[in-house]
């Protein structure tokens, strides 16, 4: 298990130098990017000075070298904006950001797999054909369209929830901003599943399972779960980076103090190292939620462990 | 035969259901097994064989259904008895093993709590008393060290082995009848006499009856007293083991003895394959009128192509179901 | 029956969609950016302004109708681009191996490890806002799936009889894998590129929606909602009308990827439906 481990946070090294890579050529190496957006002023001296403040005279090289150096030690950088570290900036979003890709996904696994279960044990049932219906509605939806909407319902019309903002951080103001976010993964989840169960109940050891004379409920409790387990989880894993993409919407939308605003709002001023920061934190997040996804599958499916 | 039979069925009939229809895939089965008995029922892939002992289990699944006949058990009728008493019968007085031992068992749960939920059904026990006789289940399938095995997963064990947990499954609860669907069809040879072997003793210690299905009439005529062939979803033969070997009165039958390989024939033909019967078993919607093997049936007249042929009773005991059996 | 039924409501819809944005200038009543008027301001929908208007008098229907334009434009293009590289990318990869492989994948799996619209809003950050900035910020992001399947479907073709025929014939390699190998991979391109389009006119409207799209004046959906967003509590039917566009657009590409699934990539029905 160590071992398995091991290897794995070894095999994600090569793709965060390449993400720390890709961010950095992108926003310091494309000519004339930072300088010219930076400010209107062209004086060519002004240009010079800035240069040098920000070690821009520097060859590429040097400056790469000198970035990851500073990463790895947690520095990110000071903000163009409010001359904060990135890294403080940064710490502070984490939290309300977790806290809504969390409830996002776990509203999405706890309405998308049941309703994928119930719509397999009845395929063509009435069930089954409204969970498809919904669940390719909300994969055609924009995001912050049915935060819109689900805003002027609940917040504005009805007055149950608070249309935005983070507030004392409590749960009604998360509910909206999750469901909106996990509308898609509850639908994509819904299919999955679906489609998993309805394989694995064709499967042999079902008729076993059956031949034992376990009822149906049992069959799908006892041995249909944990194999469906699988499959649910491999979406999850995909469903984390559509999510942490989507999140910058929905927090935008909600205007929910996260990762995601951060990015949005540092673009928008062209404040680079937040903007290297933030996706260098969200692609960071990514790779870990997978290598726990992989773990997780070790721990489901035994065949993976000794492999 | 003496008493009332453990298992009787009557004019079985299951019904392929397809879009516009339905097609008989077995019809007119009849048959009996006594108690601690032991039967089998041979026939080529598609004959009806399978889908007939999972009649008898109740696991038929759509397309699949029962289109008419009766299934008594003990004397009750199965199809008549509400669901949970179905289930209460299967797995615990009825149950079954399967020809793939790879994929017949759950790749992610251990094999002893897959043993162990048979006493959890059907005997109210406690995981953990179900686990502790699930030790000893294994044990009697002669499985080395049963108290680490338990805790594996079926990829971790051989295939002979994995077998041998399907039998531990089945012998759970002390069944009163054993189906066995090819039970070692997918084994190595070397492994093929021992699982037989096992099944064999452990049935015969315990009373169990055994209902054996194969393509392979040599194994099932070493294995059971008596014999049913089947052919295109229809009894064809049923006789005592012995004399089907020595006389058999069908030419599909005959078509059979005559394709096993037998010593001494084999080394001065040079080859394994022996005579085989011509043609292919005719598909489920396409049964020929007549007789069903007429087409590829030595002895065919015109009789075959039209009528087909009632049950004959022999006199040496048995049936036989042909217009000019031996 | 499905299948039929998912063919002919997607195509209907995505045919719409293409049809309102030719004739936009025919169907619609005022010029969606001029016709600004301060007195028609923020009219509910009405039989004389049909979606309502918005908080600068301009009639949503006719923004609605030119909005086609952008979200069709980018949703088609992009994707173009997008299967472009994947399946050179995948197709070269699949097909000469070695080094180059190695390569193409570590490129995939960089691009599956950044999710695809943060990657956007990063090209969008370098190049600016605008039509151009979207086509290649939305282009060069969603070409992983393509790649993975062209390279797949290149790897296990190569080792086929009339692949080694044409190998032996003298057929150059770039012409073996575009007469050979790409004719018989086209299916599943085809239908990962439809759900694919989807997937681009959801993520403009998003850049759009975040003030990273087209430039605001002219009229894109999600800009369109960015605005409504702040007038929902005076004029909440400026959040529906632009946004029953992107789902109506986006729900018949879904459902013509699924039913074009069917008929060209049947292996995968059983498995994904």
């Amino acid at each position: 298990m160590l071992s398995f481990l091991i290897r794995r946070l070894l095999q994600t090294v090569p793709t965060v130098l390449a993400v720390v890579m890709l961010v950095f050529v992108l926003f310091s190496v494309v000519p004339g990017s930072i300088i010219s957006t930076m400010s209107d002023d062209s004086d060519p001296q002004v240009e010079a000075r800035m240069k040098k403040q920000l070690g821009l005279d520097e060859p590429v090289y040097m400056r790469f070298g000198a970035y990851v150096a500073k990463l790895a030690t947690g520095d990110f950088g000071t903000s163009f904006r409010t001359r904060e570290p990135v890294t403080t900036m940064i710490a502070k979003r984490m939290g309300p950001t977790l806290q809504l890709i969390f409830a996002s996904m776990a509203f999405a696994v706890v309405v998308g797999v049941p309703l994928g279960f119930v719509a397999a044990l009845r395929p063509g049932g009435i069930v089954d054909s409204a969970a498809m219906v919904v669940a390719v509605s909300g994969l055609s939806m924009a995001k912050f369209w049915l935060g819109l909407l689900l805003m002027y319902l609940f917040a504005l019309k009805l007055g149950w929830l608070p249309s935005f903002g983070y507030g004392d951080g409590g749960l009604k103001y998360l509910i909206l901003p999750a469901v909106t976010l996990g509308v898609s993964p509850m639908a994509l989840l819904a299919r999955t599943t679906r489609a998993a169960v309805l394989e694995i109940m064709t499967a042999d050891f079902v008729r076993t399972a059956r031949s034992k004379g376990m009822s149906e409920t049992r069959v799908v409790k006892w041995h249909v779960m944990r194999n469906a387990l699988v499959l649910i989880l491999t979406t999850m894993g995909l469903q984390f980076g559509a999510l942490m993409g989507q999140a910058v919407v929905v927090e935008k939308l909600f205007s929910w103090p996260g990762i995601g605003s951060l990015l949005v709002d540092s673009v928008l001023q062209r404040d680079i190292p937040a903007v290297q920061g933030s996706i260098l934190v969200v692609v960071l997040f990514f790779l870990a939620i997978n290598l726990l996804i992989d773990v997780l599958y070790g721990v489901i499916d035994p065949r993976i462990r000794y492999a | 035969m003496t008493g009332s039979p453990l298992i009787e069925v009557e004019d079985l009939r299951i019904d392929l259901n397809h879009g516009s229809g339905q097609v008989p895939a077995v019809e007119g089965v009849s048959f009996r097994i006594d108690r601690g008995e032991t039967f089998g029922l041979v026939g080529e892939s598609g004959c009806g064989k399978s889908i007939t002992a999972l009649a008898l289990i109740g696991l038929l699944r759509p397309p699949l259904s029962i289109g008419g006949g009766v299934i008594r058990f003990e004397g009750r009728e199965i199809q008549r008895l509400p669901a949970a008493r179905q289930r209460a019968l299967r797995g615990n007085r009825i149950a079954m093993i399967f020809q793939e031992p790879m994929t017949a068992l759950n790749p992610v749960s251990p094999v002893g709590r897959q043993i162990a939920e048979m006493f959890v059904l059907h005997q109210g026990k406690s995981w953990r008393e179900a686990d502790q006789l699930a030790v000893e289940a294994l044990a009697s399938v002669r499985v080395p060290a049963p108290q680490r095995r338990v805790k594996d997963y079926p990829h971790q064990l051989s295939g002979g082995m994995r077998q041998r947990v399907m039998i531990a499954i089945a012998l759970a609860c002390g069944p009163d009848l054993l189906i066995a669907d090819e039970p070692t069809t997918a084994l190595d040879v070397t492994v093929q006499a021992e699982i037989i072997e096992l099944m064999r003793n452990l049935c015969a210690e315990r009373g169990t009856a055994i209902l054996m299905i194969s393509h392979d009439l040599g194994l099932v005529a070493n294995v059971c007293r008596r014999v049913a062939v089947m052919y295109a979803g229809r009894i064809v033969e049923e006789r005592g083991s012995a004399d089907i070997f020595r006389a058999p009165s069908h030419p599909y039958t005959q078509g059979l003895v005559d394709s096993l390989p037998r010593l001494g024939s084999r080394a001065a033909l040079g080859r394994t394959r022996l005579q085989e019967i011509a043609g292919v078993v005719p598909a489920i919607t396409a049964f020929p009128d007549g007789c069903r093997f007429n087409p590829r049936c030595p002895k065919a007249t015109d009789i075959c192509r039209t009528t087909a042929p009632e049950t004959t009773w022999l006199e040496a005991g048995g049936l036989v179901r042909c217009h000019h059996h031996a | 029956m499905k299948l039929r039924a998912n063919l002919v409501i997607g195509g209907s819809l995505f045919a719409l969609a293409i049809v309102v944005g030719l004739l936009a200038p025919w169907l619609a009543h005022t010029d969606p950016v001029m016709d600004a008027n301060l007195m028609n301001a923020e009219e509910p929908p009405s039989w004389t302004w049909w979606f309502g208007t918005d908080g600068q008098g301009r009639d949503i229907y006719s923004r609605v109708l030119y909005g086609a334009r952008v979200s069709l434009t980018v949703g088609i293009v992009s994707q173009l681009i997008n299967s472009v590289i994947g399946v050179a990318l995948g197709l070269s990869a699949g097909y000469f191996g070695g080094w180059w492989d190695d390569v193409v994948n570590g490129l995939t799996n960089l691009m599956l490890a950044i999710p695809s619209l943060i990657f956007a809003l990063a090209i969008m950050a370098v190049l600016g806002p605008g039509l151009t900035s979207l086509l290649i910020a939305l282009g060069l992001t969603n070409w992983s799936f393509t790649c993975r399947l062209a390279r797949a479907s290149a790897l296990s073709l190569r080792s086929q009889g009339y692949v080694q025929a044409a190998t032996v014939l003298g057929y150059g390699d770039v012409r073996i894998m575009i007469t050979q190998l790409l004719p018989n991979m086209l299916g599943p391109i085809v239908v990962i590129g439809t759900l694919g389009m989807g997937s681009a006119v959801l993520s403009e409207a998003a850049l759009s929606f975040l003030g990273l799209g087209v430039r605001p004046p002219f009229p894109s959906w999600g800009s369109m909602l960015s605005e409504a967003r702040d007038q929902i509590t005076t004029a909440p039917w400026l959040s529906v009308f632009p946004g029953l566009a992107i789902f109506l657009t986006v729900l018949g590409l879904n459902l013509l990827g699924d039913g074009l699934r069917d008929i060209l990539d049947p292996q995968s029905r059983s498995r994904r439906t």
